[in-house]
């Protein structure tokens, strides 16, 4: 029964597909085309669902990082802020992001769009009817504004108040990633600059570089966790609680990695994907060696939390380059990016308390991969109007100026990024520190966010005493005594040999 | 020779420790201990629910002396351990019968004594 119906559906599709030819050749190839964007957007859902669940990376990672007593509020952090971006990024963020940049009629201007405000059915944005393809491509930008976001709280761990989060969130989603998108891939100011695009494939500026200044901003007007400094203001250790935890946020954020990169090619022509996915594995790759080397050099040990953070710097050192580059070429970005983490970390801790590395994995090594698009990119790849990197200027035929061209582009990206999310990420937190405040009580944070900001343990029972499992209870008051347990004969007899 | 338990906040655990050690008393042992006393339980919320925990985390610290260090022990414990807070702990007092170092063998109040300096490992 199952079959023939299954057999039935399919045959209507085929029919759908196939009938319309016969009418004429010009309808097959409109159903085709039609039928290509839905394959395209397959791969684009199946892209998000992968985005997605880095969230859940960002998680592990960051409780694996934190002492146990804050190990249940990086749970309600993570929930809270996806559903804050979330609503954000409907009401406002995408318009300001994708709703057109003012040409040729288009609403909106260089700095933000103008269209798609409160995403809904009958609506034009930026010229065109939303569809089903146009709300799958909006959730797929969702997904990379609130990778973004997590990035944000890696340096703020076990001592923010939550309520920053709500307020930040909200204008993170609204104004912050969206302007910074806007400007890269919405048609915005660094799409054209002297006729070059800044080219940033999935976003090493764009998503980490973003999310990383504005932990910057976050860390600045905080300040350092009780302890972390001693009295000669040397730096010291305060392990997190579980590296198993660590591990899997790492090997998460990896898998979700495919995605982030793999879909940013919002097609399947080609299987273009397949390069992109490629080049994000040699760079993750590369990216472990790299930080375990370094780190090795450094301290004889290969360090765990190192080699994961090498991992996450080689990926991010890969996004922006994942689609421009060829295969030789990744290991080599995601290996400096692994060297760049391990001494960014020791460096930046000396002045700085970031506690899982945001500010070299997702900072310093998003600025190395945007300007290793302008080192590597190959002129087989590049989009229209970009130069090639500067290797082809060197070793190819590719003309040196228009390399160095690209070179810049890629920095000025770099620069306009800080800058404007630095500004009202400062703005943001200044305002919430002058208001609400920004930071727990010092006898909070002793005692953990945990029990202070959500009156509960991250592990629940760490405190309660359980019962033991013995026939040696007590019996119950009115209870009939218990009957005699009889001894196992067997043993009785072993035991009197 | 006396053996000096405190039940101590978590937190006075690290300055007692390191006074001991500039005092000459390295040896000592700490145990997590969860217990009740006049200190309140905690209340959790969880799911909505409320619940309450009514033992408390506290170390138990352990340090064999003699007889004539009692008192600069217990003031170190006293010195650091004391808030003014109910929940600040208690300190007990027992005799010692006998003290023998495993290594050697050795048994008495030399057992007792800090590892000569040459002696100190690492």
């Amino acid at each position: 029964m199952k079959t023939k119906l299954g057999l039935a559906v399919i045959g209507a599709a085929l029919a759908s597909l196939v009938l319309p030819g016969i009418a004429s050749a010009q309808g097959v190839s409109e159903t085709l085309d039609a039928k290509v964007i839905e394959l395209d957007m397959v791969w684009v859902a199946v892209a998000t669902v992968l985005v997605f669940l880095m969230q859940a990376g960002f998680m592990f990672l960051e409780i694996g990082f934190s002492r146990q007593k804050n190990a249940g509020t990086g749970v309600a952090k993570v929930l809270v802020n996806l559903a804050i971006v979330t609503l954000a990024w409907w009401a406002l963020g995408y318009g300001v992001a994708e709703g057109g940049d003012g040409s040729e009629g288009l609403p909106g201007n260089n700095f933000f769009g103008g269209s798609g405000f409160f995403f809904h059915f009958d609506q034009i944005v930026a010229g065109e009817a939303v569809t089903g393809s146009t709300a799958m491509l909006m959730l797929f930008g969702l997904a990379f504004c609130a990778v973004s976001l997590a990035i944000v709280w890696g340096t703020t761990l076990e001592r923010i108040k939550f309520g920053a989060y709500v307020i930040y969130a909200a204008v993170f989603g609204a104004v912050i990633y969206p302007l910074i998108a806007h400007a890269v891939w919405g048609g915005g100011l660094l799409s054209d600059i002297g006729g070059k695009p800044v080219m940033d494939f999935a976003g090493s500026s764009v998503v980490h570089l973003t999310g990383a200044v504005g932990a910057l901003a976050a860390l600045l007007l905080l300040g350092p966790r009780k302890g972390k400094y001693d009295a000669n203001g040397k730096p010291r250790a305060i392990p997190g609680h579980s590296m198993p935890l660590v591990g899997l946020g790492v090997i998460i954020l990896w898998i979700g990695w495919f995605g982030f990169n793999g879909g940013s090619t919002f097609e399947t022509s080609a299987s273009f994907f397949g390069e992109v996915m490629l080049n994000t594995q040699l760079a993750a790759a590369a990216g472990v060696i790299g930080a375990s080397l370094a780190v090795w050099l450094k301290s004889r040990t290969l360090d765990v939390g190192m080699a994961g953070n090498g991992a996450i710097a080689g990926l991010v050192g890969i996004t922006a380059p994942s689609g421009f580059v060829e295969f030789w070429a990744a290991p080599i970005i995601g290996f400096i990016a692994g060297l760049i983490v391990v001494y960014a970390v020791l460096a930046i801790e000396k002045l700085l308390d970031d506690p899982v590395g945001a500010l070299s994995a997702h900072g310093l090594a998003g600025i190395w991969g945007t300007l290793a698009v302008g080192i590597f990119a190959s002129p087989r790849l590049i989009v229209e109007g970009a130069g090639p990197g500067i290797w082809y200027g060197i070793f190819g035929d590719a003309s040196f100026s228009t390399a160095i061209g690209q070179l810049g582009v890629q920095g000025l990206a770099v620069l306009f990024t800080f800058v404007v999310v630095f500004a009202i990420s400062i703005a943001t937190f200044a305002l919430i520190k002058a208001t609400i405040g920004l930071r727990v009580s010092d006898e909070e944070e002793e005692a953990g966010l945990d029990i202070s900001s959500h009156g509960m343990y991250g592990y629940p029972e760490q405190f309660i005493p359980q019962p033991e499992y013995s026939t040696g209870l007590p019996p119950a008051i009115g209870a009939p005594p218990p009957a005699p347990v009889a001894a196992p004969a067997q043993m009785t007899a072993t035991e009197s040999r | 020779m006396k053996k000096i338990e405190a039940f101590i906040r978590h937190e006075a655990f690290e300055p007692i420790r390191a006074e001991l050690l500039d005092k000459g008393f390295p040896s000592l042992s700490i145990v997590e201990a969860k217990g009740s006393g006049r200190q309140k339980g905690i209340v959790e919320q969880y799911r909505g629910s409320t619940l309450t925990v009514n033992v408390r985390p506290k170390l138990k610290l352990e340090v064999v002396v003699e007889d004539k260090d009692k008192p600069l022990v217990v003031e170190t414990i006293l010195k650091h351990a004391r808030t003014g807070e109910v929940g600040d702990g208690k300190i007990f007092v027992l005799p010692v019968e006998e003290a023998v170092r495993i290594r050697t063998g050795e048994g008495g109040e030399t057992v007792l004594q800090a590892h000569e300096g040459s002696e100190m490992p690492a």
